[in-house]
């Protein structure tokens, strides 16, 4: 008996045989298939009893109602809540990233204190009692020395019982300086004001428009309340109702429309105006209108006894189809044949408001647009536009003037405008640079980033730099908290009681309820309870001003009766409103719409954007969906929707014309420096022939150094570029773009 | 001839005794490598059959010893009394501390087991960490109550007789997938007599094709994979 190598061989043989015939290496590799389908790294929600707990999404000023589906009390997704009259049940991508906001890496997790230098992120860990005693000792102190005047706030939104809330505490504290983060609403409002003569914000009938004139509005890109618009032109499509988007940039709400003019940007309201010449001259306006519910269309006397030029006469003089065509560089038949399609409309309704309307814009250019509404009597009519009254909280009682008080409120506005009015926060870097009035000693920041969202950022550094106090009471480690000194972090949106109120552009007056969804995950607290707490702290009659125990009473003595309403569908909408009509709606000295009013001449008025003949082209910026450009920043699934033409790791793309291209000797890809009067940045060029020759666009919402890994220092943000301009008629930003160059990198 | 030529002879005269030596050898090694091949299948059958097994699964205890006959017999509608559905037709599955808390908020009985139960858990209201022993992996989207309320089948045809146990089984866990031994069945072979042996795919689609039920996705309106790994 010999063992040798064959009898390995027969064993190897025996073994192999045998292991077939046993289950081993199918269950093995049934196992693994198993395991490869459910890596064990792969997230996924607890197994439990799921629920859908309706609120508001509040990331941006939209106020689409949401559905969160919830698994046990782990929020698994974000849906639009149906019913919800603002977005009848659609969402956009920035609502359904939602919940990597709320369980994102980026959130604050307890109060914290500056240690290191400003800016450096150097924080020291205090409790909420600590933060509030620290900042109610430096409150005193400037209260008592008689400096109340030299504390200012900037809020999100003037809208709210939060932001009311908190422009409450600046007035009870004594200091009239309370900003928000302007907009077109802002515009608008001003050109209502003046024209309607009444303190309300535009509402649309847009889903009864069946000629729907874009002057630039991104309807598809964030205008107004985002998803309402999309179903608004989901609408239109349907209908065969016709957009006509005028615009200098194929943006995605021009590509969509039934036609796109290309307008050398800047000159819109010179088309209205010439739309409007035609519409006067062939006697297409609406003469019931305009004869018996108008005043200002022909030339008048004023009080002074001088005669004043009414909008008929001035718009036949000045714009005509030739004249026009010069400034906008379209075709005169192509303005006559404009303003033909739109008188013989049923319901044609003029829109303005840049992209996502985050500037507010030429005055002049807002009243030039709600004037052609008027010329067709689309005004408080169906498909037109109307005036929805601001809903001032009810319920509170008026704030009692002490001593200080009222002398920290007869003080001069920093920004230098007029005591109530709506604050012109672009005003203030350079109001606190030039030092010529008061200095500002603290600022308090809620839901808003100005240092990452104003124009000129470093200009609005520097303004920080001569601030000496600075408390955030943001939800995320963004540009403005990193800055701060104190951060009081906020509840995010999913965990705070507040209301979401009417938004831009839509026609009738509704609240939505943003109810706790979650329960506080950190050591947050909510902005309204940390106010009422600073306010109790002061004592006096600043704590007199917040006689509630929490927000919580504070938000159902504003809501009122609608409370009840509120809490059973999670909105409350005006329902009861009726449509005014022209005969009792205008609130103007002659009680008609004004189409001169006295303060104005009508008009186009240029906006002179910055920057000499040395910088050859045109800056512009633009938005879109899938890049959140206000307060919150994209969350990254989000940022994966960002095309490769607008970021590529790291970089992001300018747009340029590819005969502009050719002239600077460029080609797809390259690395340029992009340079403005302001700063320069280094950017990768795409060419697109959707965009002017001579011009250059950038995104908006790019370029942060804060927040996390997933969005910072990925691109450039447009507003290093960028520098306000101030609309020579309101005063507040009309920075459409500014004059830059291009050098090889 | 040459030298060269005899070298060569003498090489194939070597080559030629050297087969035949082997050929007299093979009656001995013939029963060697059968041995060896034997040896070889006995021994990977011992190790497939057997040892593999008890490698694969790891046992873990349940916190609780429960004694389902006992519950059966105190409440009024079976099964669904704790395994119950939910408002939105889910299935709820193991029931959480809150339904438990209903009987037993303070201890019913000397049994040392509930006294644990009430003590670890109740008293502190802390969730019992049961172990599922019919957790389908993730990938499988199942409804019970297509099939308990819409079917009208009865919980044992899958879950088998656990109404009637007394105490509970150790849980198996493939340490491959971390899902439990009762999906593949205790067979490692995969031969089952009951309907209850086994949770595998096959075992679905066999009683779906005896009883003729194709039912399509909800969302597709579709048979096939989609039906329940969506």
């Amino acid at each position: 008996m010999k063992i040798d190598r064959r009898s390995f061989l027969s064993l190897g043989v025996g073994v192999a045989a045998g292991t077939a015939l046993s289950p081993l290496p199918w269950k093995l590799t049934d196992d693994l298939s198993i395991w490869t389908q459910n890596w064990p790294w792969t997230p996924v929600p607890e197994i439990g009893e799921s629920s859908f707990v309706n609120s508001v999404c509040t990331l941006c000023p939209g106020g689409c109602g949401i559905s969160v589906r919830k698994v046990e009390d782990r929020g698994v997704k974000i849906e639009g809540m149906k019913g919800h009259p603002v977005n009848q049940g659609g969402i956009c991508a920035l609502g359904l990233s939602g919940l990597q906001l709320l369980y994102g890496p980026t959130r604050i997790k307890t109060p914290l204190k500056r240690v290191g230098k400003r800016g450096d992120g150097q924080w020291a860990k205090i409790s909420w009692d600590e933060a509030i005693s620290e900042i109610t000792e430096k409150l005193d102190g400037l209260r008592t020395s008689g400096n109340s005047h030299t504390v200012a706030g900037i809020a999100g939104s003037r809208h709210g019982t939060v932001s009311q809330l908190f422009s409450r505490f600046l007035t009870a504290f004594g200091s009239p300086n309370f900003f928000h983060t302007p907009s077109i609403a802002d515009t608008y409002q001003l050109a209502l004001q003046h024209m309607n003569g009444v303190s309300a914000a535009p509402g649309f009938d847009l889903e009864n428009a069946d000629f729907i004139l874009s002057f630039g509005c991104g309807l598809l890109e964030g205008w107004g309340s985002p998803v309402r618009m999309f179903k608004a032109n989901t609408g239109w499509k349907k209908a065969k109702a016709r957009v006509i988007q005028i615009e200098s940039r194929l943006s995605r709400t021009a590509a969509k429309s039934d036609r796109w003019i290309a307008i050398i940007p800047g000159s819109e309201a010179a088309l209205a105006l010439g739309v409007a010449h035609v519409l006067i001259k062939e006697m297409l306006y609406n003469k019931d209108f305009v004869d018996n519910y108008a005043n200002g269309f022909e030339s008048f006397v004023t009080d002074n006894g001088e005669i004043k030029k009414g909008f008929k006469q001035t718009v036949l003089e000045e714009y005509s189809p030739e004249t026009v065509s010069r400034v906008t560089g379209i075709d005169p038949s192509a303005i006559i044949l404009l303003a033909r399609e739109f008188a013989n409309a049923k319901a044609p309704l003029a829109l303005c408001g840049k992209g996502q309307g985050k500037v507010p814009g030429s005055l002049n250019e807002a009243m030039s647009v709600h004037a052609l509404n008027a010329l067709v009597g689309s005004i408080n009519r169906k498909g037109g536009v109307f005036p929805i009254p601001a809903m001032e909280v009810q319920g509170w009682a008026e704030v009692g003037m002490d001593t200080i008080t009222s002398a920290g409120m007869n003080q001069p506005r920093i920004d230098g405008t007029p005591p109530n009015s709506l604050g012109y926060i672009n005003q203030l870097p350079s109001a606190i640079l030039s030092g010529k009035g008061y200095p500002l000693n603290v600022l308090f920041v809620l839901e808003s980033n100005p240092l990452y969202t104003m124009a000129d950022s470093k200009t609005v550094k520097d303004a920080f730099d001569k601030i000496p106090f600075v408390v955030s009471l943001s939800s995320f480690m963004d540009e403005t908290a990193q800055y701060a000194d104190i951060v009081m972090p906020n509840h995010i949106y999913l965990e705070r009681l507040e209301d979401a109120p009417t938004p831009m552009g839509y026609n009738k007056s509704i609240i939505s309820l943003s109810k706790p969804v979650f329960k506080p995950r950190l050591n947050t607290k909510h902005a309204g309870d940390t106010l009422i707490l600073l306010a109790k702290g002061l004592g006096g009659g600043v704590a007199e001003a917040f006689p509630w125990k929490n927000f919580e009473a504070c938000f159902e003595q504003a809501m009122g009766d609608k409370m009840k309403t509120l809490k059973k569908n999670g909105f409350w909408v005006d329902s009861d409103a009726v449509l005014p009509d022209w005969e009792s709606t205008f609130n103007t000295p002659s009680g008609k719409f004004q189409f001169a009013p006295v303060e104005f001449s009508p008009g186009f008025a240029p906006i002179k954007i910055e920057g000499d003949s040395t910088f050859q082209l045109l800056l512009i910026p633009y938005e879109t969906m899938r890049l959140s450009c206000g307060y919150i920043a994209n969350p990254p699934f989000l940022t994966k929707t960002v095309e490769d033409t607008i970021l590529k790791q790291n970089d992001c793309f300018i747009e340029i014309n590819p005969k502009t291209a050719q002239s600077n000797q460029l080609s797809e890809g390259d690395v340029v420096v992009l340079q403005t009067p302001r700063g320069q940045a280094r950017v990768r060029v795409h060419l697109e022939e959707g965009i002017m020759p001579d011009m250059v666009a950038l995104p908006r919402g790019l370029g942060h150094t804060a927040h996390d890994g997933y969005i910072a220092n990925k691109g450039i943000n447009v507003n290093h570029l960028i520098g306000p301009v101030q609309d020579p008629v309101s005063g507040m930003d009309a920075a459409w773009g500014i004059r830059a160059k291009l050098s090889k990198a | 001839m040459s030298e060269i030529d005899d070298k060569t002879q003498a090489v194939s005269e070597k080559a030629v005794s050297s087969t035949q030596g082997q050929g007299r050898e093979d009656g001995g090694s013939g029963g060697v490598i059968i041995l060896f091949f034997i040896v070889g299948l006995v021994a990977s059958l011992v190790v497939g059959w057997v040892l593999f097994p008890k490698l694969l699964y790891s046992q873990k205890k349940q916190p609780i010893d429960f004694n389902h006959t006992l519950h059966n017999t105190l409440v009024g509608n079976g099964c669904e009394s704790c395994h119950s559905f939910r408002e939105d037709g889910s299935y709820s599955g193991v029931p959480k501390l809150a339904q438990c808390i209903e009987c037993h908020e303070e201890v019913q009985s000397s049994n040392p087991e509930e006294i644990r139960f009430v003590e670890q858990y109740v008293k502190k209201g802390i969730e019992v960490p049961w172990l599922v022993y019919a957790r389908q992996p993730d990938c499988v989207f199942f409804s019970h109550a297509a099939h308990v309320k819409a079917a009208k089948m009865d919980c044992a045809t899958c879950h088998g007789p656990i109404g009637e146990s007394e105490s509970m089984k150790p849980y198996q866990q493939n340490r491959i997938t971390g899902y439990s031994r009762d999906i593949w069945g205790e067979n490692i072979g995969g031969f089952k007599k009951n309907t209850w042996d086994r949770m595998k795919m096959d075992d679905c689609s066999e009683c779906h094709q005896k009883k003729k039920v194709v039912v399509g996705s909800v969302q597709t309106q579709k048979e096939g994979c989609f039906v329940c790994h969506k």
